[in-house]
């Protein structure tokens, strides 16, 4: 074995004047989704960054002009897939808008309280992996247990503990189960336990709050210009959020807080997801309170609601208009339409064109995190190399989602 | 708010908007595309419009229109809490003359997304820095979301690099070589019999 104490001259210590080109990515333990970051360093600042997308791309645009309007559910579960029931809903609130449908009152408080779950579900994955990509892994198991809670609930509604493609088309799937409340009502405590012993263990520990503090600082101004929308949004300052500014379902008759951060900066966008955990389960109280138990999920629309199972089975109009709904799809009037919802990240939008036939023309949905990707790059350079990861984390880009 | 954005854009730009209108509460404007980043500058400075979002940029092919190829930007102002939808329309039959001015310099955000409407739709925006596209890789040939592109198609192979494209020898590019066992060492492609002996079958 050489001995380690050899005598290097001057000369071969020397780092290289030349910038240095570092390929990060696309498959990186901290990129979480697939994303590929061309550096350029200069010692260890980065003089340039150029973030490349795309290897998730599955053509969710082309191929949702290929089935019915209802196909398009499991697709659009598979945007964001920390919390594919938001994406749910506001596929179907799109649809719903450009065929003017109303859903029940219980069906709009059920929507509510499974999109709530799904953002927690998204918050919890967010603000764990990024402490997780820190080198914290308790708290990242600590969330993940809260999540697998949130999951478990889903899970008993829905059937599926990931991707439910629950939303329909003029309500949902199934009614909600009996003990829906009490199972809701169950877990909340315990993930506000959850979230609170993670957030002591954090924050009081110096060398996270180092690395996130003043690092990836945007103004809001720059935010809204480069067209961020959601938590990221809120943390610079700007208390933009949809249940807030353009209320749906039943957002104007609860009450929560959009919380907002001061600086803009990592630390600030993982304090602001941890605050709207806390306004989720205030939601999802109220929600509790506030739902009916009983009365119809689903629209009364022969035109875009299946008939029936019983009915089907016994009467030959509820078969045809099941064969038809099934191998036609509801024709939804000709049109477009541009609908928003606040999804995990921020505006999550639907712009449809309907040709009024059962296929749609053309479905375009707009990823929230997609155009807060688009400034990493800004966010990054002149920034030290190391801190690409608390940055990439408090993003939270989802991979599905912005790659389509 | 009602027709406030309509109204305006119609007093400023006269015919150059071509069409307007609100179904379902949306409020629309065709704009001529010879004025696309007028209209943008317009929209974004006006003290009573204030669109300071850039929401979404998106191509829309309607094959059988002329000009063909629909270019759907979508606004949200913060301060006046109002949206609009500004579209324009673009290229011949073939696709021909999809060119726009980029609205980089009156929204950075739009950035990735024109990149994305290039990718996708084929839409050239003039003055945009890099423009490349963003969710296929160069080498891609088409434009998936028109119309005339058959969602089955397949794309043809891409080689990999010779020495001369690389500018390193390639056994310098992989970390490993085929014969050490790991699953994603790079193997210089030749034919299947090489590889098999390379392998040491037969």
């Amino acid at each position: 074995m050489e001995p380690l104490d050899l005598d290097l001259e001057e000369g071969e210590l020397e780092l290289p004047a030349d910038p240095m080109h570092l390929n990060m990515g696309p498959a990186h333990p901290a990129m979480h989704g697939t994303v590929r970051i061309v550096l350029e360093l200069s010692g260890e600042t980065i003089v340039k960054a150029d973030v490349q997308i795309g290897y998730l791309h599955r053509g969710f645009e082309k191929m949702c002009e290929r089935g019915t309007w209802t196909q398009v559910f499991p697709y659009a579960d598979r945007l964001n897939y920390v919390s594919p029931m938001l994406n749910n809903v506001g596929y179907a609130l799109a649809v719903e808008k450009l065929a003017g449908l109303v859903v029940p009152e219980r069906c709009q408080w059920y929507r509510m309280a499974l999109g709530e779950l799904a953002r927690l579900s998204d918050h919890l994955t967010c603000t764990g992996a990024m402490a997780m990509e820190l080198g914290a892994f308790t708290p990242f198991l600590w969330f993940v247990k809260a999540r697998e809670m949130v999951w478990d609930v889903l899970e008993e509604e829905t059937g599926a503990r990931l991707t439910h493609s629950f939303g329909r088309v003029g309500g949902m799937a199934k009614p909600p189960t009996p003990a829906f409340k009490d199972l809701v009502r169950g877990i909340l405590d315990e993930i506000l336990y959850t979230v609170g012993e993670g957030e002591k263990m954090l924050l009081k520990n110096r060398i996270f709050l180092d690395r996130l503090e003043n690092t990836g600082v945007i103004s809001g101004p720059d935010a809204i210009a480069m067209g961020w929308t959601g938590p990221c949004l809120r943390a610079s300052g700007i208390a933009y959020d949809v249940r807030k500014a353009h209320p749906y379902l039943k957002y104007d008759e609860v009450e929560f807080d959009v919380p907002v951060g001061s600086k803009g900066d990592t630390l600030d966008r993982f304090l602001v997801r941890l605050e709207e955990m806390r306004q989720s389960t205030r939601i999802l109280r109220q929600i509790c309170d506030k739902m009916p138990d009983d009365g119809p999920v689903n629209c009364d629309d022969p035109r875009y609601v299946l008939p029936e199972k019983r009915d089907v089975y016994t009467t030959i109009e509820a078969t045809i208009q099941h064969f038809k709904l099934v191998m036609e799809g509801a024709k939804v009037p000709k049109g477009e339409v541009y609908s928003y919802t606040e999804g995990g990240n921020g505006e999550l939008g639907f712009y449809l064109v309907s040709d009024g036939s059962g296929t749609p023309y053309r479905v375009r949905i707009r990823p929230p995190c997609f155009q807060i990707t688009n400034s990493l790059s800004g966010l990054i350079e002149r920034a030290m190399l190391s801190d690409i990861i608390p940055i990439f984390g408090s993003i939270n880009m989802i991979g599905g989602e912005c790659d389509h | 708010m009602s027709d406030l954005v309509l109204r305006k854009l119609k007093d400023r730009f006269g015919s150059a908007v071509l069409e307007t209108h609100s179904m379902c509460g949306d409020e629309t404007a065709i704009v001529e595309a010879s004025r696309w980043k007028e209209v943008a500058l317009f929209l974004r400075d006006d003290a009573e419009l204030a669109f300071n979002m850039p929401i979404d940029l998106c191509g829309v092919d309607y094959p059988e229109r002329l000009p063909r190829i629909e270019v759907v930007l979508h606004l949200y102002s913060l301060a006046r809490r109002h949206r609009v939808r500004v579209k324009t329309r673009v290229g011949d039959e073939e696709c021909n003359g999809c060119e726009l001015d980029s609205l980089i310099s009156v929204w950075p955000g739009v950035d990735w997304l024109e990149r994305e409407v290039f990718d996708m739709s084929g839409v050239r925006f003039r003055g945009h820095p890099d423009l490349r596209r963003i969710l296929l890789y160069p080498e891609f040939e088409g434009h998936p979301l028109r119309k005339d592109y058959p969602a089955q198609k397949t794309q043809p192979l891409i080689p990999y690099r010779t020495e001369a494209e690389a500018g390193v020898p390639l056994e310098k590019l992989a970390p490993f070589g085929p014969d050490e066992g790991m699953s994603f060492g790079r193997e210089v492609w030749t034919n299947g019999k090489a590889r098999r002996e390379n392998r040491g079958e037969q």
